[in-house]
């Protein structure tokens, strides 16, 4: 199952033995500061709109020196109130996450989106539910979250130790196709996507701004690990480029890129996933030589490719060969 | 079944990378993997040797799975001894027989491959039986883990509703009269009943394909007797002898006891 790209074990391994004094010393810090509970460390974020404050993920996978903190995450704040997507990577990365958000403004959380099921994303909303805000989430979320959301707890809990995951939060407010909500002088439109990244993909507009958080529908430099349908994801990517935005939030990479021009990148990688997957089905090439084979083209272009093409490749294979 | 270790402790399928099992110490692991080979022997062929591969038959599988869920696994048959039938065995897994392969008189066995779930670091037994009776095994060492228990697709409902469809590829050139490889595929989620649904607390019930009977013009090729450790939507590629002009007819029967049928021209199907 690709349900735990994040969770490698290759980095599990170096951020045990090989992570170096920087991430002995962040957890050691982390770990003494935990009982005391009252100063929870903040992040720096990027403004890249104004209002729209984002914390990059580093580009590694899920080990205890970054404690989960590997995706894009932040908020967004309006008059009235304050949206955060995506909650974060881990309890303590939402808590730094929150932290953050409460030293820049006090108005009250009102909405955590939760972009997908992955827990890069989502495992950070535990540090909100005494905001008691809305969680949003594609109408497909609780279904995934049902079939995954206990065993991604547990294994996180491996990597991060014990407890540390934080809880699985179920989303109080589902978005079947589009919705909207009202931060008080700045609505943001969430739209539910069909099968792309994984079957459970929200975007959010923020139009005010021309500003598009995609979460993983968007990779930049870190190879995209495809979880849900590539032909969906390549059909939604198209209709993404079509939204009336001029920048576009990545859920792995830098915090701002130009849109729809950084959506070139991914689109060829799906593109070239696609074409090389059926070429090498038509030619009757097993799906274990296709794993080594096809799409290494894009071998340099990417950051992790080693660790998810191959199952990338595994994952078209089993979608395309049934056309 | 014996399981050496339960379910919940072995730390499957970590996905793709195997998990956190590499910290057990090795050396131990080899000896109780020994063991374990001795005693599966014991119960799976009681009374019988089991000879070394003598060149009679080879796995293959990688070393280090990309998918614990799927796992590809290759058999290879020397032609110099005729075969009737081939056992796969996961030792490790919690049905450790994965299937064994009857072949008939319209087969040509020598390659075989198929998709598997592995749970946790193991070795693969592949065991020829030779017409004269005698058992000869393979072994592929598999670095995977989590593939039995680790959620399925996002949505069981979805995976039920194509159930049964099935396609036959030809590979390579047909010529009658010559062997040539076909693949099979089915649709069928293959639920092996360990996979728990969070909220409910339910596991989804078991429902697994028992077996197979692939027939070529009314001669068998082969008969599969399958256990829970076939991948979701089975893909077999098997070798038969084609006629000029024939019918591939598959049959397929759950443990729901759902029969799946399907007759496919020969050639007809070309691949792609």
């Amino acid at each position: 199952m690709s349900a735990n790209r994040y969770l490698s074990r290759r980095n599990v391994l170096s951020g045990l033995c090989a992570c170096g004094f920087a991430g002995l010393t962040r957890a050691a810090a982390s770990a003494a500061a935990a009982p005391a509970a009252a100063a929870v460390q903040t992040f720096a974020t990027d403004e890249v709109a104004a209002g729209i404050h984002i914390r990059r993920g580093v580009d590694e996978d899920a080990t205890a020196a970054n404690e989960g903190a590997i995706a894009n995450i932040g908020f967004i704040v309006g008059r009235d109130a304050v949206a955060v997507m995506d909650p974060g990577g881990s309890l303590v990365d939402g808590q730094r996450l929150r932290a953050t958000i409460r030293k820049a403004t006090s108005l009250p959380i009102r909405y955590v989106v939760m972009s997908h099921v992955h827990p890069d994303h989502i495992f950070g909303a535990g540090a909100f539910t005494e905001d008691k805000p809305q969680f949003v989430g594609h109408a497909r979320l609780p279904n995934a979250l049902a079939q995954r959301g206990e065993y991604y707890r547990m294994h996180l809990d491996q990597i991060l130790g014990t407890g540390r995951s934080g809880p699985v939060i179920n989303p109080t407010q589902l978005v079947k196709d589009q919705s909207r909500i009202d931060l008080g002088g700045r609505i943001l439109e969430i739209t539910a996507h069909g099968n792309a990244h994984t079957d459970c993909d929200l975007s959010v507009l923020d139009p005010q701004t021309g500003t598009l958080l995609l979460s993983d529908l968007l990779f930049v430099q870190r190879v995209p690990s495809l979880d849900g349908s590539l032909k969906g994801w390549l059909t939604e990517l198209a209709r993404l480029k079509n939204v009336n935005a001029r920048r576009a939030v990545p859920g792995h990479g830098p915090t701002g890129v130009d849109w729809p021009a950084a959506s070139r990148d991914l689109e060829r990688y799906l593109g070239t996933l696609q074409r090389e997957t059926q070429q090498a089905i038509a030619k009757g090439i097993d799906i274990g030589q296709a794993a080594k084979t096809v799409a290494l083209s894009e071998r340099n272009k990417w950051t992790l490719f080693d660790d998810y093409n191959g199952h990338n490749v595994t994952r078209a294979y089993k979608e395309l060969e049934w056309d | 079944m014996g399981l050496k270790k339960p379910m919940a402790v072995t730390l499957i399928g970590w996905a793709l990378l195997g998990g956190l099992q590499p910290a057990l110490a090795d050396e131990e692991d080899n000896q109780d993997r020994a063991a374990r080979w001795k005693q599966l022997q014991e119960s799976l062929f009681p009374h019988r040797q089991v000879l070394d591969a003598g060149g009679i038959i080879t796995v293959d599988a990688p070393p280090r799975a990309l998918d614990a869920a799927l796992v590809p696994v290759e058999l290879h048959i020397a032609a110099n001894k005729p075969v009737k039938s081939v056992y796969l065995v996961i030792d490790d897994n919690p049905a450790p027989m994965a299937a064994h392969f009857v072949f008939g008189p319209k087969a040509d066995p020598r390659d075989l491959k198929l998709r598997v779930r592995v749970n946790a670091y193991t070795n693969i037994h592949a065991i020829a039986e030779t017409q004269d009776g005698q058992l000869h095994a393979a072994t592929k060492f598999v670095k995977a883990a989590g593939g039995c228990s680790a959620p399925a697709g996002p949505d069981d409902n979805a995976a039920l509703a194509d159930i049964g469809r099935m396609k036959l590829r030809l590979l390579g050139d047909f010529n009658a009269g010559k062997p040539m490889q076909a693949q099979l595929m089915i649709r069928h989620p293959n639920f092996n009943g360990m996979q728990m649904n969070q909220i409910t607390r339910y596991f989804t019930p078991a429902r697994f394909i028992r077996t197979i009977d692939a027939t070529y013009d009314g001669g068998q090729v082969f008969h599969l007797d399958a256990d829970i450790s076939l991948s979701t939507d089975p893909v077999i590629t098997f070798g038969f002898v084609p006629h000029a002009k024939g019918q591939m007819k598959v049959v397929a029967q759950d443990s729901s006891n759902a029969t799946f049928d399907h007759s496919f021209d020969v050639p007809g199907t070309p691949a792609g």
